[in-house]
Order: structure tokens, then sequence, then C-alpha cells
């Protein structure tokens, strides 16, 4: 079992997808646990960004001074400005199944509610 | 302890696996594809020049179709999962004094802010997405400055299909003029601004395909922020 060398950046968004993967395994809180969702979507699109990235070269605008050559690799960019998206959406969407769930159960405590559903 | 200690060693076998995974992809080096080509021909196809932007509207204009229509049925998730017969804002303290009348102050300009950045979007960093998100803080700012502080629901409901249907007969246009849905005619057949690359009025439809998105988008999050901050009241 050798040690990987992987680049810093990708180190970091490693780190936010398990901090986020570790908060869904061991919280027992809906709301943390969907905070957990988050950081883990944060991780794996800073992760997608910094794969399109190159070393030296300017963002996708093709300005004064920016050719073809100069610009970094303008797919993952928009690919995560989708995902952003789509994130804020389905965790709208979750928010407002953990309003209902609260209204219903009285707590946020997801064993609590799954022993009263029986 | 043995939850957390489970947990822990499954994380570190992810982890291990995601390093290894990454390994094999050096950070910082050239490794375009297709990204290459729409770099080289973002100019004379779309007359963007903010390539994501074009990637985003011209070239995968369809999937942003399809992406609309996911933050479309998402709210329309969280009105189905919140509904109440009787719904109304319950909030009880009045914003303090210094966020009312910030409120007022900025309110304009912080949508006049929003629907720059969607005009601008062939341009500049931003487009629909940003841009339609900031004209919803915009609505939140009021809601939390104001406690009786409602939406204009019919007028936004009306705005969001209009603008929606607008995405659809845009792309029909290019299908009947150029042969596929999402065509870029206002470029590609009428030439418009193939002298001013660069300025205000250049980049095909991505303007006005910008502006719905900006539209639509706002009115659905300022229409998830009104759902989420009604409470049910009972007479």
């Amino acid at each position: 079992m050798s040690v990987p060398h992987i680049s810093a950046f990708y180190f970091g968004a490693i780190a936010l997808v398990l901090i986020g993967l570790y908060a869904i395994l061991v919280k027992k809180n809906i709301l943390k646990m969907l905070i957990g969702l988050s950081i883990m979507e944060t991780g794996v699109n800073l992760l997608l960004v910094s794969i399109g990235y190159i070393s030296g070269r300017s963002a996708p605008i093709l300005s004064e001074g920016i050719g073809p050559n100069q610009a970094v690799d303008p797919i993952p960019q928009a690919l995560v400005l989708t995902a952003i998206v789509i994130g804020v959406a389905t965790t709208a969407m979750a928010l407002s199944a953990v309003i209902v769930l609260y209204k219903r159960y009285g707590t946020l405590n997801i064993e609590e509610i799954r022993r009263l559903r029986g | 302890m043995l939850k957390r200690g489970l947990a822990i060693i499954t994380l570190l076998i992810i982890g291990y696996w995601l390093a290894q995974g990454l390994a094999g992809v050096p950070f910082g080096q050239d490794k375009m594809l297709v990204g290459q080509y729409y770099l080289d021909h973002v100019k004379e196809q779309t007359g963007s020049v903010n390539a994501v932007t074009a990637v985003v509207v011209n070239y995968r204009g369809f999937d942003t179709l399809g992406e609309v229509t996911v933050l479309f049925i998402a709210s329309t998730g969280v009105g189905a999962l919140l509904w109440e017969r009787k719904k109304r804002r319950t909030a009880k303290t009045e914003g303090s004094i210094v966020l009312t009348t910030g409120t007022r102050l900025l309110v304009p300009f912080v949508i006049l802010f929003g629907a720059y950045i969607f005009i601008h979007g062939h341009l500049t960093p931003g487009g629909g997405f940003p841009g339609g998100a900031t004209i919803a803080t915009a609505f939140l700012l009021l809601y939390m400055a104001f406690t009786m502080y409602e939406i204009p629901h019919k007028a936004f409901e009306k705005t969001e299909g209009l603008v929606g249907m607008g995405y659809v007969i845009v792309g029909l246009i290019g299908l009947a003029i150029g042969g596929y849905f999402l065509f870029d005619w206002i470029w590609q057949t009428w030439g418009w601004g193939h002298d001013n690359i660069g300025r205000l009025f250049s980049g095909g439809f991505i303007p006005i395909i910008y502006t719905i998105i900006g539209l639509k988008v706002g009115t659905e999050l300022s229409g998830i922020i009104d759902n989420m901050l009604k409470e049910e009241v009972s007479e």
C-alpha cells in the first residue's frame, strides 16, 4: 500500500467530500446531515473546477490579450455552473421535506423519527 | 463510539480510494480535448467572448433548458410539500430601523445589479443563474425587513410561465430557420453584431436567453423563499 502523490488542491476537495460524508454517516440531526451533503457537493464542485485548471492561464473570457491558447478549459466550469443550480434546487426540496417532518414529529432526530413510525 | 470509529475507517478507505484515482490526474496541466475546439471557434460561431456562457447557452442550450426545468420542478415540489389550506406570514418582529432603511435604499440597486449580471452574460463572468439568484436576494431582503411583505404572486406566476414559454419559442424559431432546436438565428442568419464582438449588442441570442433564464430563476427562487417563510394559520 503506497501513499499516492496528489496535488494539494485535490487534497482539499477530497477533504471536503470526506467531512461531508462524515456528517452524513455520524450525525443524527437531519439538518446537520443536510449541511454535510452541501459540504460534500462543494467538494465535488471544487474537484471538477480544479481538474479543468491549467497553470498560468486565465479565465475563459477571450478579451484583450487572452487568445484561445491562454484560457483554461471552459467545459468543467459550465458543468459546475449547472451542478450548483441543481444543488440549490435539491437543497431547497430537502429543506422543505425537513420542515414537513418537523411539523409531523416535533423532532429532527432521525432515530426518533424512525422509532415513532414503528 | 463504535459507530464513529466505523465511520472514520470507512472514510479513510474512501479517501484513499479517491486519492489513488486522482493521483493519475495531474493538476494544472493541459488536458483539453473538446474545450480547445470551443475556445478556438467561440468568437466566430457565437459572437460571445465568454466561452463558459457560449458552452452553457449555445453549445449546450438544450441541457440548460433541462436545468431550468429541474429548477421549476424543484420549486413546484417545495410548493407541494409545504402546501396548506390557509397560509400566512406569521413573523412577529419588524426589522430594525437599520434593516428597513437599508432595504428601502438597496432593493432597486440589487435588482439592477442582477439585471446587469444577466444582460452582460456574454461579456463578463455571470449569466442568467447568478443574476436571477441576485434578484431573489432582493426579495429575501424585503421579506426579512417587513413582517407583512409578500411578493406579487399573480405577476410572478405569469412572468414565470411566459419566460418559460419564451425559451422554447426562441428554440423553435431556430428550428424553423436553421433546422435544429435552439439554432442561434440572430447570429447565424441575421448576422447582428458581427462587427462589434465584445460590445453589448453582440453575442447573438445569448442576452435574450440569459434574460429569460434570469427572470425565470429570479421568480422561482423568490417563490421558494415565499413558500418557506409562510406558516399555517388556524382560524
